[in-house]
């Protein structure tokens, strides 16, 4: 079957041709059988590389390790969860993956756009499909995934342990969501300026897409930090990695479009921003999946060995200077229709909240990409770390959260001053209580975290008090009772509502961030059986170790040869808080010189943290035991002399009752943070408020909506 | 290849070449494509109004909302919905004479 996966891949590639050509083809000599034959293409395409993400998925299910890229990240006594997920573990499959969700969001685009912009759309095909193309070459000519290896090994090398963890699964294919809905708009955005139509049909075609785009690759950039908070073993769930900014760049600018789209749709201004920032998204997408797999930055992210740099940087290259080309060559028919009518209108607002996200985009492109920059200027690497990145990036955050308070008490068009003052009194008192109540508390010593509470404060305020004077309008216009005038007040205005809820939720985020990052306390405890330790508030007791050995499962099927962990118990002023159970995995490698015993402990060691998860604090523990002491390397090496390969995982429980018997002091990473849930929390908010502001409204509400309006506005003329 | 894998690629290819060449084959694609450019044209003009329209509907909307939330002051809102009113009216007016012409 491998045979029929490379088949296909050739195949990808020759409709990608075909489709371009035929499509290009089509718009210039305005053939529409051949565009709509480009169109096809896309289908066509989807299609194909179904066939072939199936035939690779059921070689990993089926453990078929003739295929060289199951043999490298799977085995038979991985998990059946984590050997479908498996697929994207590598470089090979993770590239079919991408170009698999590309050719269907594709494929979803240009359907819902068939009967529309026909000329738009029939380069957006092209331009797609070169996307399409260049992974399929990527595969096709470098990283093949259907690669064989005759005759199959009888087992495979395993998935790597710190990928064992359902959220690490689920977020490749949302982050690949992410950056394939990027290329959407960047497809339209370059074809409608090829097309020279730049026209409001365009945009509204690609505002669902863009809003997908920022949904998908915030979920995926959330489920990342959970990932590493949760599984890592340091505690942190942001560390500024290369690859997290990579993916963080494109949202902030499509956050950015998708603010000052709205501007566009009003007044017809900012055309040139707007379509600058849909190329940018796209083009930060490409170079987001270009740094995982060039090489060219260090990243715990990056799939190793393999260069794919020099394909990309062509890529990115063309679009860079494409984009550059298209703006500036349209830039007259971009001009905008009208003014700025008032400093003090949402417009203004809005315009501020781009100028800090694309600020934001700068300052975490400059660095990520220090070490490159530094190295062209001075001939030197030098890299920035985690304290840079705050310093600029904190009190930018700041002004953000504090903008997203702002716009929605203000106006479109403009806003008189005696208003605006009236509608900030609630959200102004509620920041100054807080305030208050913090210095109160004697939290002085963090004047960025209180100024961020303080801005969530003013944030919920002010939605707060949009949420009750529109159910309040509603009532006094419908005569509806309060929980169905607020109900129907968010079903009439998605968008509007469906901001403010995301508006919330970031409030809530930022809470988190800022609260989990200077109020933490984090200690190095070393203790044995027995003996405790005080940590802040909290009293940590070490009560017994523990050991567990499961040569083909463990209790949290991460498939470690043995763990050894510990009991704690976690009391706060003699009262019980938690019992947490850390433990250290260690599983079987690949290194024949380690010995039949010692390679089944010899792989990379797996921190499993044990957290204690509550609305108000976390209590995250994570161990890391001594299992280098004389008696248990004896052990080994005794193992290691007498047993054949079959009878090693006898020593193995030898190794572990030794340790129940005698446990050595352990090392203890023990972290009290609060408010960490509320980062959480404040995703799954924005993402339901995403999802009520992208809802489409039921047809026959569109109807009545547009027939009383288009009535009253015709009422309207009549009178005037 | 398995007999399998190779009678599986020939349909993909066979499914491939169907779907992809449809519309150079059938009679629609060549009613479409007698369709002159200047038709296309207007289509695309009439489409832009009908986007144009919705989004000016949806501004008239907002301003009411935003009145009746308290951002607006009366004199304001009257302002601003006329202003609205009278864009809108405007691209009916647009959206007329294309439809007749």
């Amino acid at each position: 079957m491998a045979g029929l996966g490379s088949v296909c891949l050739v195949l990808a590639l020759v409709v990608c041709a075909y489709g371009i050509g035929a499509s290009l083809y089509g718009v210039r000599t305005s053939r529409v059988e051949f565009s709509e034959s480009g169109r096809r293409s896309v289908y066509a395409l989807a299609m194909i590389l179904t066939v072939a993400f199936v035939v690779l998925e059921v070689a990993f299910l089926r453990n078929d390790f003739a295929f060289n890229t199951v043999a490298d990240t799977s085995s038979r006594t991985t998990p059946a969860f984590y050997r479908a997920a498996a697929v994207w573990s590598s470089q090979e499959g993770s590239l079919l993956l991408w170009a698999w969700l590309l050719s269907l969001w594709a494929s979803l685009a240009l359907f819902l756009t068939r009967r529309r912009m026909r000329d738009v759309a029939a380069y957006a095909t092209a331009i797609l499909l070169g996307f399409g193309g260049f992974f399929v070459s990527l595969m096709v000519f470098y990283a093949n995934p259907f690669n064989t290896t005759s005759p199959a090994p009888p087992e495979g090398a395993g998935l790597d342990p710190l990928l064992r963890f359902p959220t690490m699964m689920i977020h490749p294919p949302m982050l690949y969501s992410g950056y394939t809905l990027c290329t959407i708009p960047l497809a339209f955005g370059m074809g409608a300026l090829l097309a020279r139509r730049v026209d409001a049909e365009w945009i509204k075609s690609i505002r669902r897409f863009a809003f997908a785009a920022w949904l998908f690759l915030g979920a995926g950039i959330l489920l990342g930090a959970r990932w590493s908070y949760s599984e890592l073993g340091w505690g942190g769930y942001w560390g500024w990695d290369a690859v997290e900014n990579a993916s963080l760049m494109p949202w902030l600018t499509g956050t950015a479009f998708l603010h000052s789209l709205m501007i566009q749709e009003k007044r017809g201004m900012l055309k040139v921003w707007n379509v600058s920032l849909v190329l940018a998204t796209g083009t930060l997408a490409i170079m987001g999946t270009f740094l995982v797999r060039s090489g060219i930055l260090n990243s715990i992210h990056a799939f190793g060995g393999q260069t794919l740099g020099i394909p990309f940087v062509i890529l990115i290259a063309v679009l860079i200077a494409g984009s550059i080309y298209l703006v500036v060559s349209r830039r007259e028919m971009l001009r905008s229709e009208h003014r700025l009518d008032s400093l003090l209108s949402r417009e203004s607002i809005f315009l501020a909240n781009n100028l800090v996200l694309v600020g934001l985009c700068f300052v975490i492109f400059w660095g990520t990409y220090f070490p490159l920059i530094s190295k062209a200027l001075t001939g030197q690497e030098a890299s920035v770390g985690p304290p840079w990145f705050d310093r600029y990036t904190v009190p930018l955050a700041l002004i953000l959260v504090l903008l997203s308070g702002i716009g929605p008490v203000i106006a479109w068009r403009r806003a008189t001053l005696a208003n605006a003052r009236r509608n900030f009194v609630v959200p102004v008192l509620l920041a100054l209580l807080t305030l208050v109540v913090l210095l109160g508390a004697g939290v002085q010593q963090k004047p960025w975290a209180i100024a961020m509470f303080c801005c969530g404060a003013f944030v919920f305020g002010s939605i707060g008090q949009e949420f009750f004077r529109g159910a309040r309008a509603r009532r006094a216009m419908a005569g509806e009772a309060a929980p169905l005038a607020l109900v129907a007040l968010v079903r009439r205005n998605r968008r509007r509502y469906g901001g403010y809820i995301v508006h919330i939720g970031i409030a809530v985020l930022f809470i988190g961030v800022a609260a989990s990052s200077s109020f933490q306390h984090a200690t190095e405890l070393g203790l044995s059986p027995g003996q405790s330790a005080r940590v802040g508030s909290y009293s940590v007791s070490y009560v017994r170790p523990t050991a567990t050995i499961t040569p083909k499962y463990d209790a949290a099927h991460t498939g470690s040869t043995l763990s050894l962990g510990a009991v704690l118990d976690v009391t706060k002023h003699g009262h019980h808080v938690a019992t947490l159970n850390p433990s250290e995995g260690y599983y079987a490698s690949q290194e024949p010189s380690q010995g039949t015993v010692g390679s089944l402990i010899g792989g990379q060691p797996v921190s499993h943290v044990s957290m204690d998860a509550g609305v108000t604090r976390d209590v995250w523990t994570a161990i890391e035991p001594d299992i280098e002491t004389p008696a248990l390397k004896r052990i080994v090496t005794i193992g290691n002399r007498t047993l054949p390969p079959e009878d090693a995982i006898v020593a193995i429980g030898y190794l572990a009752r030794a340790y129940l018997q005698h446990p050595p002091v352990a090392q203890f990473h023990f972290i009290d943070s609060p408010l960490v849930m509320w980062i959480w929390l404040g995703g799954l908010i924005v993402f339901t408020g995403g999802l009520v502001a992208i809802w489409p409204a039921p047809s026959a509400v569109r109807r009545r909506v547009t027939m009383r309006s288009r009535a009253r506005a015709a009422h309207g003329l009549a009178r005037a | 290849m398995s007999v399998l894998a190779v009678l599986l690629a020939v349909a993909v290819l066979a499914v491939v070449v169907f779907v992809v060449s449809a519309p150079l084959r059938t009679a629609r694609a060549a009613q479409d494509a007698a369709v002159a450019p200047d038709a296309q044209e207007h289509l695309s003009t009439q489409h832009e109004l009908e986007v144009a329209r919705e989004a000016k509907y949806r501004e008239i909307r907002d301003a009411e909302l935003d009145y009746r939330t308290g951002k607006l002051s009366r004199e304001d809102y009257d302002a601003v919905d006329g202003a609205l009113r009278a864009e809108a009216v405007e691209i009916l007016d647009r959206l007329e004479d294309s439809e007749r012409g």
